[in-house]
């Protein structure tokens, strides 16, 4: 598991990639939702 | 107006399109949970360590697709922008405005991606190479778009207006697409090739395939729910 999450040796760039990736994708989701919630409720 | 063209621009119409937009929105979405689970395991744990570059190449996962989907999501949106100055269907702009933020996305996590993928590789974070800086255009031009849409208020000017950029910035595509040719640059060639055979392993390919795919279902999903609170907006407007 370590391992893998080393990604040898080349750890910072992969899952900076990964997760900044999945945080931008996330808020982008957040943001409409909390959009159609306010348009939907009288 | 013929009964072909009434059929044509039946989904034209907010209204008609609301509940479509709605259905396909809910399919797309499950499809690109499904497809970027499957992508990111064959990505993260099938796909084979790269002879050359070790396990930081696995940044293909998300860079490649990313690139694409911020070039194809640009000519979308240029495309509805056409259409909308051609027909002057309220709906078209609306479909190009809920393109560009998710644009501007995928073109900030493709040049976000391809710079951590840039310093261990190349040994610098950016460089002022064609392909960084057409994509880097391509991120402006979506800013630029959307700023100008915001900065006038009544919808129509806006929308046509925006349109005017949307379709002169279309001409960074190709130049973004064949930079790797047309200049001698740092950026590596494309990845496929849809006239020569895979130059990589086939379940690295299937990977970024089933990424592009979700990233792919993940923009629809995303872009459809936009138009739709546009639609609820525009009925809002309408009642008063």
């Amino acid at each position: 598991m370590s391992e893998f999450l080393a990604m040898g040796g080349y750890a910072f760039y992969v899952w900076g990639s990964y997760g900044v990736t999945f945080v931008l994708l996330a808020i982008e989701v957040i943001v409409l939702l909390k959009r159609v919630k306010r348009e939907t409720s009288p | 107006m013929t009964a072909r063209s009434l059929h044509l621009f039946w989904f034209s119409s907010p209204h008609t399109f609301f509940p479509l937009a709605g259905t396909l929105a809910r399919v797309c979405a499950v499809a690109a949970a499904v497809l970027c689970a499957a992508g990111l395991y064959v990505g993260l744990f099938v796909a084979p360590t790269d002879a050359q570059q070790g396990e930081a190449y696995r940044i293909i996962f998300i860079h490649v697709p990313a690139a694409w989907m911020s070039m194809f999501l640009y000519v979308v949106m240029a495309f509805w922008a056409a259409m909308g100055l051609a027909f002057n269907t309220r709906l078209s702009g609306m479909m190009a405005s809920a393109l560009a933020p998710t644009g501007a996305l995928f073109t900030f996590i493709a040049l976000w991606t391809g710079s951590l993928w840039g310093k261990p590789t190349w040994g610098a974070w950016w460089v002022w190479d064609a392909r960084l800086t057409s994509e880097l255009i391509l991120l402006f031009l979506y800013f630029g778009f959307m700023a100008l849409k915001a900065s006038i208020e009544e919808p129509r000017r806006a929308d046509r207006a925006s349109a005017v950029l949307a379709i002169v910035g279309v001409v960074n595509v190709p130049i973004i697409y064949y930079s790797v040719k047309w200049w001698n640059t740092l950026h590596q060639g494309a990845s496929v090739s849809l006239t020569k055979a895979p130059s990589m392993a086939a379940t690295m390919l299937v990977g970024m395939l089933l990424m592009a795919l979700g990233f792919w279902a993940y923009s629809i999903a995303v872009a459809l729910t936009r138009v739709r609170c546009s639609i609820r907006e525009m009925r809002r407007q309408e009642e008063r």
